[in-house]
């Protein structure tokens, strides 16, 4: 078979060559300007892991990753939860599965800046659905434009809105496959609903889950165009996260080595993290 | 613990135009406390079907079930107080060997004392009591399915274990094993035990009773021994037993039955049927110098004993003959044990008096 | 189609799976491999198809080393144990989809199909899907599938270990005749004894990575040269003993003794190994040895009863033929014919 392998990496070139070009070379070309100064005119300076440590003890760039912490923890938070009651509330056969399949698939669908856009107008105070009926109905003095509190809280609900549909479609997943013999064995235990949810669906969703969190992470830690399209960081920088300032940095003030630097970091938690998360995956696949 | 009725049940899983709907056709059938019981079949029988009607994971079209003298056609499993062992082992994974055990005595609420008590004697039963701290996901898959075995042993209300072609994903040489072990655990707790399956070897061997069953209907009730020398249809006889009973065309005549217009058997009386045959088991086919005239066409050698096919006209009757023993070759006559040898009419056994059993 | 494996073995991360073993298979003829689970059945039958590379050793087919030439240019045909069919095709594409990879002509392909299908008996069922067929029907399938490009070296990976066993019991009735007038060399892995003696053919006895030995089936059965054989071929398993010959006595490990006779007279006194298969230690009366053991356990399949009992220290098996249900815990009287028995030197090769 010696033969076959190796013209097996004649089909993998291709491959390698289209990965080298997209990620590493850019990759490189960052890794390039994080550690050189520029003035203009095309002329560079070497200035070793200066923005590096610029970047790190900056308050500005404390506070983006302080924001970007807690609007991930607090959709995952939400979402997950969220779209495990909703897997669970799902017809499990009959003629509305398909329908409720596609009713959750459909915010899947909707371009980003869409989504973005989409909330912007609907939550607009003064002639959005939303922010029209919480201002003029409800009575409450709703705006996002003008309050950072209304301002996360749409931003919030814009992602919950835009992403549970994926947990509810992983985790649904997870649950059709689980054997019709669990829950007989547990019927025939005696087992209450909560025990059925706590020691059958739940550690034969344990994967899933993991995946679902996993994706989540990485989307909503480098959100941008909804945001961008919805607040542009703002009120203030109410709603700056990462990858906003860093677009401002980069594009708005063109301080290329700052910006270099802040990518390389920002890629290295989301590295590591997705790390650790894989390496909890596979350790308890090996059990 | 009580004894089990099945009165008149019949199910279909669709709408029924007419009889062949039905998957159970009718099924009477008591089962005694504290017997071993299987229930052997071909897949597609209606086994599974049955035995969930038991255990009230599905409510049968028509007919009654007792539990005792309670009706629970459509109690829930949990009122039957039943436990069922599955084809696949289940356990809690994320539990140790020792919680899942204790997990159907904590949802009903025992004092944890007494949980501990039962627990431990039940895993000396099974010997599983080194493993009681390990988590249960780490388990081979015999381990496993002791686990779910004990989960219906440790309750002392339980009116019946089923147990639902328990050894589907054990390994073959640790099968005898497991097999050996449940049948000692039912002499020791003298639970209705129902087991069922495909297999004969385990059927005959866990069961005091055999209920065999075929197309949905229940074909005979019997003990090891009975099925073997008496079949009561000849599908008994083809499905227990390999190689399985030959069965021949015959006719009757003038008190005695023939095959080939040989005569093989005294018949006393003419049974009112389409079909009638002659079925006699290879065990209890011989060679002889006058007999039923046959020819030898095989001879497979399997080591204790040669089977031998031979052809009666166009039909295949196969011989067993012990080691050592002569086969002749080529034209032989055939000689059937007439103590085993038996006249079945539209595939039913006729008994001395005539009537289709 | 000549196959031969020469000194080949396999490893996988310093694992051995196959110590050294050269075979030459019977051409045009059943070749069973028959062993336990795990014991290398399937790594043996992978080598003979290309699907695994011998880590040492070189594998001829015809002649020509093929060690290094792809699968699907050995011509060579693997049915599996799980009855592997292409869910989305009917049985006619099924059976058919070699033929058409090796672009053979649509009338072409029709006629074999139809020769295959009617050997297997699959003809009512050529438009049906797989999942609308039973399992001894997707089986044949499968087998159809292998038969039907007429390849030289067919592979059969314990085709009938996942079907009921009357299916099983029909199906391997008709096997031998399937392939009879094919002229393919068929390798068969079974763990099954029993049903290595309804094949025939020749077996090869495999043992933990190794073939203890290879020749005529029933030879293989009745002379096994050494213990490991016997073992194999075998169920219920064999009993073994640890046995001292002194003079024209036989003392076996727990005080059984009886007077040497046969071809155990003739050996030199010193310790052996006495092997006994169940079916000659009798618990109907009969000849030989008289015991009474303790009943552990009673098996009964449907045309034969086994009985597990205590003589000493070990445990024996007997085995009748009826159904016999002997009560569990109770003495019986057992007789070992002990000169049926076999004798191995300490090394386990037969010395008589």
């Amino acid at each position: 078979m010696k033969t076959e392998n190796q013209r097996a990496w004649f089909l993998v070139a291709p491959v390698v060559l289209l990965v080298a070009f997209n990620a590493l070379v850019p990759l490189m070309t960052v890794v390039n300007y994080s550690v050189q100064e520029t003035f203009g005119n095309n002329q560079f300076f070497w200035s070793g892991l200066k923005w590096f440590e610029e970047i790190l003890t900056s308050e500005r760039f404390q506070a983006a990753l302080g924001r970007q912490l807690f609007f991930t923890f607090t959709i995952l938070i939400i979402q997950i939860p969220l779209g495990i009651i909703i897997a669970l509330a799902m017809p499990r056969r009959g003629i509305w599965v398909p329908v409720c399949l596609v009713l959750m698939s459909l915010p899947l669908l909707i371009p980003w800046n869409v989504v973005g856009a989409m909330w912007n107008i609907f939550a607009l105070p003064d002639i959005g659905l939303l922010g029209y009926f919480l201002n003029q109905v409800v009575g409450i003095d709703y705006n996002y434009t003008r309050d950072p509190v209304a301002a996360w809280i749409t931003l919030i609900a814009m992602d919950v809105w835009h992403w549970t549909s994926l947990v509810v479609l992983l985790t649904y997943a997870g649950l059709v496959s689980i054997p019709d013999a669990y829950y007989q064995a547990a019927k025939i235990d005696g087992a209450s609903p909560w025990a059925v949810f706590r020691y059958i669906q739940l550690p034969k969703l344990s994967r899933v889950l993991t995946i679902a969190v996993l994706l989540r992470f990485m989307d909503s830690f480098m959100i941008y165009t909804e945001v961008s399209v919805l607040t542009g960081g703002g009120p203030g920088n109410s709603t700056t996260l990462l990858s906003i300032d860093l677009v401002k940095i980069a594009l708005g003030q063109f301080d290329l080595g700052p910006a270099a630097a802040m990518s390389l970091i920002y890629f290295l938690i989301t590295l590591a993290v997705s790390w650790v998360f894989y390496t909890v995956m596979t350790r308890n696949e090996g059990k | 613990m009580a004894r089990i009725s099945l009165n008149a049940l019949r199910h279909a899983y669709g709408p029924v135009r007419s009889d062949a709907d039905y998957a159970l056709k009718q099924i009477d059938l008591t089962w005694d406390d504290g017997g071993a019981y299987a229930l052997l079949g071909p897949s597609g029988c209606g086994k599974s079907t049955l035995l969930n009607i038991i255990s009230g994971l599905l409510v049968p079209t028509e007919g009654q079930i007792l539990f005792g003298d309670r009706d629970v056609t459509r109690a829930s499993p949990t009122e039957r107080n039943i436990a069922q062992v599955f084809q696949f082992p289940v356990i809690y994974d994320t539990m140790t060997v020792y919680d899942n055990l204790a997990f159907p005595l904590r949802n009903r609420r025992l004092p944890e004392d007494r949980v501990d008590a039962r627990v431990r004697e039940i895993a000396a039963m099974l010997e599983l009591d080194r493993d009681l701290t390990r988590r249960a996901a780490g388990l081979t898959p015999d381990a496993k399915q002791k686990i779910s075995m004990g989960r219906g042993l440790v309750r002392e209300d339980v009116n019946v274990i089923m147990f639902d072609e328990p050894l589907t994903v054990i390994d073959p040489h640790l099968k005898w094993k497991l097999r050996s072990k449940l049948k000692e655990l039912h002499q020791r707790t003298r639970v209705t035990m129902i087991y069922v399956t495909h297999d004969q070897t385990e059927a005959l061997t866990f069961a005091d009773r055999v209920v065999v069953m075929q197309d949905g209907v229940v074909v005979q009730v019997g003990t090891p021994v009975e099925l073997f020398e008496e079949p009561r249809h000849t599908f008994v006889g083809h499905f227990i037993g390999s190689p399985g009973m030959n069965v021949l065309p015959a006719e009757v005549s003038g008190g005695v039955a023939r095959v080939a217009g040989h005569p093989v058997l005294d018949a006393p009386v003419i049974p009112a049927a389409r079909r009638l045959e002659v079925g006699v088991r290879p065990e209890f086919v011989g060679f002889g110098t006058t007999g039923l005239p046959a020819r030898v066409v095989r001879v497979a050698d399997v080591g204790k004993a040669r089977v031998v096919e031979t052809r009666v006209g166009d039909t295949r009757v196969l011989a067993v003959v012990g080691e050592g023993q002569p086969v002749p070759d080529g034209d032989a006559h055939l000689v059937f044990d007439p103590a085993r040898t038996a006249l079945f009419a539209d595939g039913w056994r006729v008994d001395a008096k005539g009537a289709a059993a | 189609m000549t196959v031969e494996l020469r000194a080949v073995t396999r490893s996988v991360g310093g694992e051995v799976h196959i110590h050294e073993t050269s075979l030459a298979l019977k051409p045009g003829g059943f070749n069973i491999l028959l062993g336990a689970t795990g014991a290398g059945k399937t790594t043996l039958m992978k080598l003979m198809a290309g699907l695994d590379r011998p880590t040492t050793g070189r594998v001829f087919m015809d002649g020509r080393d093929v060690t290094d030439v792809a699968p699907q240019k050995r011509g060579v045909s693997f049915v599996h144990q799980f009855f592997i069919n292409y869910p989305t095709m009917s049985v006619f594409d099924n059976i058919a989809s070699p033929l058409r990879v090796a672009g053979l002509s649509k009338a072409d392909i029709e006629t074999r199909v139809g020769r295959a299908a009617e050997i297997l008996r699959l003809t009512p069922m050529l438009k049906r899907r797989p999942a609308e067929l039973s399992g001894g029907q997707q089986q044949r399938t499968a087998i159809a599938r292998a038969i039907v490009k007429d390849a030289g070296l067919v592979l059969l990976d314990e085709p009938l270990a996942n079907l009921d066993y009357k299916l099983r019991e029909e199906l391997r009735d008709q096997l031998p005749a399937i392939f009879a007038d094919r002229g393919a060399t068929v390798v068969y892995a079974t763990s099954e004894p029993s049903e290595a003696l309804l094949l025939g053919g020749h077996t090869a006895t495999v043992d933990a990575g190794r073939i203890t030995q290879f020749g005529p089936t029933p030879q293989v059965y009745r002379d096994p040269g050494n213990l490991a054989t016997a073992g194999v071929f075998s169920d219920p398993p064999i009993n073994v003993a640890a046995a001292v010959k002194s003079g024209d006595r036989v003392t076996l490990d727990g005080g059984l003794t009886w007077s040497a006779e046969g071809a155990a007279a003739r050996l030199p006194d010193g310790r052996y190994h006495f092997a006994i298969r169940p079916h000659h230690v009798s618990p109907e009366g009969g000849t030989g040895v008289p015991v009474t053991g303790q009943v552990l356990i009673t098996e009964l399949s449907g045309s034969e009863s086994v009985a597990h009992f205590a003589l000493g220290p070990a445990t024996w098996v007997a085995q009748s033929p009826g159904v016999h249900p002997w009560r569990v815990g109770e003495p019986h009287a057992f007789r070992i014919d002990t000169a049926r028995g076999f004798w191995f030197d300490d090394n386990g090769r037969r010395v008589a």
